[in-house]
């Protein structure tokens, strides 16, 4: 288990012209890693669906991705308002964003179900006025 | 078909990436929601969009694409342009509507997804 590399980041909650760098650069240092570029781009778009949902709707929070020898895991904390019915979050197209993101390109209420499809294991556990922790795991 | 040629049949201007305008691209699509890219979008190498702001450029980079184009005049600013730079991407500009370029580009020989949208 001391071989796992762990990647943290904090995203900035309120900054939509920053939300992604997080994936970016994790996207680069799996890279680098020499990881299989399929495996890289399912990380990839699962954590910066994650990353913007965290801007967009709970102001921010951490990210966390550990590199083991079997998997990658992402992992995303926040404080923000919660989820009140998550399996209806996960129905694609449903969403709760405003116009003003659906005007930048997002909120189509297509995240969630999209981070699934690209990950090979996918946990939500949420607390309404307490906040969001998503699990999520691409196997190597 | 090469950037260069995509350049062309667009009349586009060159807002960054001009050493790579010899790279072949095989698949492009065309799209304002991001969301959708992200879902949707498979081997896509060009993206055209008339939406602007620094997210085209990380979905671009998200989905391994390595041009974009942005339609009907759409001017992006510094931030845009330097995380592109940075990121190797070539980035074009055209006068064209979104539908006027992925026609013209589509009728030249650059089709859509290699694979089935699901």
């Amino acid at each position: 288990m001391s071989d796992n590399l762990v990647f943290r980041f904090d995203v900035l909650g309120g900054d939509f012209t920053s939300a992604g760098q997080a994936s970016v650069q994790v996207k680069k240092n799996l890279r680098q890693l020499g990881f299989d570029t399929e495996i890289i781009r399912r990380v990839s778009i699962a954590m910066y669906e994650g990353e913007i949902n965290m801007v967009i709707h709970a102001g921010g929070g951490t990210a966390e991705v550990i590199v083991s020898e079997e998997y990658i895991e992402i992992i995303l904390q926040d404080s923000g308002p919660g989820i009140k019915d998550i399996e209806q979050a996960m129905q694609a197209g449903f969403s709760t964003a405003s116009e003003t993101i659906r005007s930048l390109g997002f909120g189509a209420g297509m995240g969630l179900p999209n981070m699934k499809k690209n990950t090979d294991s996918m946990e939500i556990t949420s607390t309404l006025g307490v906040g969001t922790r998503i699990v999520m795991r691409v196997l190597l | 078909m090469k950037i260069s040629k995509m350049q062309e049949l667009l009349e586009a201007k060159v807002l960054c990436g001009e050493e790579f305008l010899g790279r072949h691209v095989y698949s492009a699509c065309g799209c304002d929601l991001m969301s959708d890219v992200l879902a949707f979008a498979k081997d896509q190498a060009v993206l055209l969009t008339g939406l602007v702001n620094p997210q085209v450029v990380r979905t671009a980079l998200m989905m391994d694409m390595n041009c974009i184009v942005f339609t009907r005049s759409k001017q992006p600013g510094d931030d845009i342009i330097n995380l592109a730079r940075e990121h190797e991407l070539v980035v074009l500009s055209t006068d064209k509507s979104l539908y006027t370029s992925c026609g013209l580009l589509y009728t030249n020989g650059l089709v859509g997804s290699k694979g089935v949208a699901k």
